[in-house]
């Protein structure tokens, strides 16, 4: 056992290690951003993806990354969505980027206020509530309908242009620019808190939470916290369909909705911060393709990919992945010796 | 030596099960306190009531002359009570060296900083390799806890509760399941404790109760037998006759 003497920079590298900057990550950010000019014409479901990305993403940070399961996300999307619906079809704000803010923090608001129903109990119990709160959002919505339009939706929304500045055109270009920008700040932001001590206690709780108690953590703070900030997230994921598509419907608070996330989660892959994204990008691309192919039975094909991916397992996969990332690594080009 | 930890006539029960039954026991400032007793006595249901996991049915619990009965389990890792398991709890996807920063940044209150990467203040790591120096981690120090050896996770165990520079360290049995060959270097950590900090150590191993303990309590069916200094507590013959029976050639 040698052990060289350690300097606390080289600890401190090792630790920062997780939230280094992989080339293949650059390379997926330059290749999203560049799909704005490559694919002009496809920019209605690249938006559908942004969006269901961020959502997705917002998913990851409570069950990946806290280990809350909840089927109910879509309670915090649809709500986001009114608000941001709410807000330009009453000309209360009506710059789209500030509206957005404001239904994310409106979105967050109420997942701190819901939070402390999730802190009890096991995993049954929350996706029992979790599921609770969105059907109960979604019947508040029926019931208000002189407010919320009922299940006619939220109609006449009209967004006014981005900054005052870029209209939102029926080609989606704009849409899928605004969206795309949101999920990457977003991601910007989640891969910081992520990677900070804050990040690194909800691991440990996440990971034994007996104990993180153990060591002075206050669990159910850490688990407010986090909850409350992916409900902001999944508020600015609804808030920007209702924008990009202005149009806000009670379809937004529905169990297909948070079961397809978390759907899209584990195609994808819980626990780090691109599973949400890639997921997105999967299911939607396989949901087009399949719906192309046979449109009746597309979600036959969802379910046995999804049966297949369960029973062949992620670990099983994983060599997979390897091979892909290695012929990836091999296109990067060679350092030069510093 | 003032009394720093004690609790009056507590009581636990499990439905008709009596786990704890008027134990008051008290530990000295700087004390080498060993809590012995056969399995089943209830001594790790007393650590869960000592460092909250637990709460009493009846009787409280004061450190320092305060009453902390009510208080939460982190709220006394902050008060200076931390405590090691005798099944391993540690966070199997972290690397020592993170498992550490975490307690540390806890305590030094920048565990909720979110704006920052974890790792970028000086402090903490200094101090994480401090702990990782003093336990003998350095070699895994950056492997994930779950594939250490178990010796290494044993002593991360023990690295982890003194990462929250604990006034009163409860021990329970950190030897527990070590193959001997490891077993040295445990039983050496443990002996190289700081004396400003008063260790409470539950344990099977006689060799190492007697060569550690200044003080022994002996607890049977969760009450408390009898309590004294080494020597006395290996002669008594009450002792002798529920617990060291098996052991008695120690």
């Amino acid at each position: 056992m040698s052990s060289a003497p350690l300097a606390p920079p080289d600890a401190a590298r090792l630790v920062m290690n997780r939230a280094r900057w992989r080339f293949s990550e650059i390379v997926f950010w330059i290749a999203a951003f560049a799909t704005i000019f490559l694919f002009p014409g496809r920019h209605l479901i690249l938006t559908e993806i942004a969006i269901l990305g961020l959502f997705a993403l917002s998913l990851d940070l409570i069950l990946g990354y806290a280990g809350i399961i909840s089927l109910g996300q879509a309670a915090f999307f649809g709500f986001g969505g009114y608000c941001a619906g709410l807000l330009a079809q009453h000309q209360l704000v009506t710059e789209p980027a500030l509206a957005l803010v404001i239904a994310g923090v409106a979105s967050a608001a109420l997942g701190f206020v819901t939070s402390f129903l999730v802190l009890r109990g096991s995993d049954l119990t929350r996706i029992m509530v979790t599921l609770g709160i969105a059907l109960v959002l979604r019947e508040l919505g029926n019931r208000y309908d002189g407010l919320t339009g009922g299940t006619d939706g939220l109609q006449g929304i009209v967004i006014d242009p981005l900054f005052g500045q870029f209209r939102f055109d029926i080609f989606g270009h704009t849409a899928y620019a605004y969206s795309l920008a949101v999920l990457f700040i977003l991601f910007l932001l989640a891969r910081r808190i992520v990677n900070s001590p804050f990040g690194l206690s909800l691991r440990a709780v996440k990971g034994n939470p007996l104990r993180a108690s153990a060591i002075g953590i206050s669990v159910n703070g850490r688990l407010v916290a986090v909850y409350t900030i992916a409900a902001g997230y999944a508020g600015v994921a609804g808030a920007l369909l209702t924008q990009t598509t202005q149009f806000a419907s009670l379809d937004m608070f529905s169990f297909e909705r948070s079961a397809d996330v978390l759907l899209m989660l584990i195609i994808g892959g819980t626990g780090y911060l691109y599973g949400g994204v890639f997921g997105a990008l999967i299911f939607k691309l396989m949901q087009d393709w399949l719906a192309s192919l046979t449109p009746q039975y597309w979600q036959f094909w969802i379910g046995l990919v999804l049966v297949v991916i369960v029973l062949v397992g992620r670990e099983r996969l994983e060599p997979l992945r390897g091979a892909i990332r290695k012929r990836i690594l091999r296109l990067r080009p060679r350092k030069t010796a510093a | 030596m003032p009394t720093v930890l004690a609790t009056e006539n507590l009581d636990k029960r499990f439905g008709g099960i009596v786990a704890a039954s008027n134990v008051s026991l008290k530990v000295e400032s700087g004390a080498r306190h060993a809590l012995i007793g056969p399995n089943g006595a209830g001594k790790t249901t007393l650590v869960n009531l000592l460092t909250g996991v637990l709460r009493p049915s009846a009787g409280r619990i004061m450190f320092d002359g305060r009453d902390i009965t009510d208080l939460k389990p982190h709220e006394r890792v902050r008060l200076g009570i931390a405590r090691t398991f005798q099944i391993n709890q540690l966070f199997a996807d972290l690397t020592p060296l993170e498992t550490l920063g975490v307690a540390i940044s806890e305590r030094r209150g920048s565990g909720r900083d979110w704006w920052r990467l974890a790792g970028s203040k000086h402090g903490v790591m200094e101090e994480s390799i401090e702990l990782i120096e003093r336990f003998h981690l350095a070699d895994v120090m950056s492997a994930r806890t779950a594939i250490l050896p178990y010796g290494k996770q044993r002593l991360l165990e023990i690295a982890l509760a003194f990462a929250c520079r604990p006034r009163v360290l409860l021990l329970d049995e950190p030897a527990a399941g070590v193959p001997e060959a490891e077993r040295h270097e445990i039983l050496a950590t443990v002996a190289a404790l700081p004396h400003d900090v008063t260790v409470l150590l539950i344990e099977h191993d006689m060799d190492l109760v007697f060569s550690f303990a200044d003080c022994i309590s002996v607890l049977v069916n969760g009450a408390l037998l009898t309590e004294g200094a080494p020597e006395a507590i290996a002669r008594d013959p009450r002792v002798r006759a529920v617990y060291l029976g098996e052991a008695a050639n120690v």
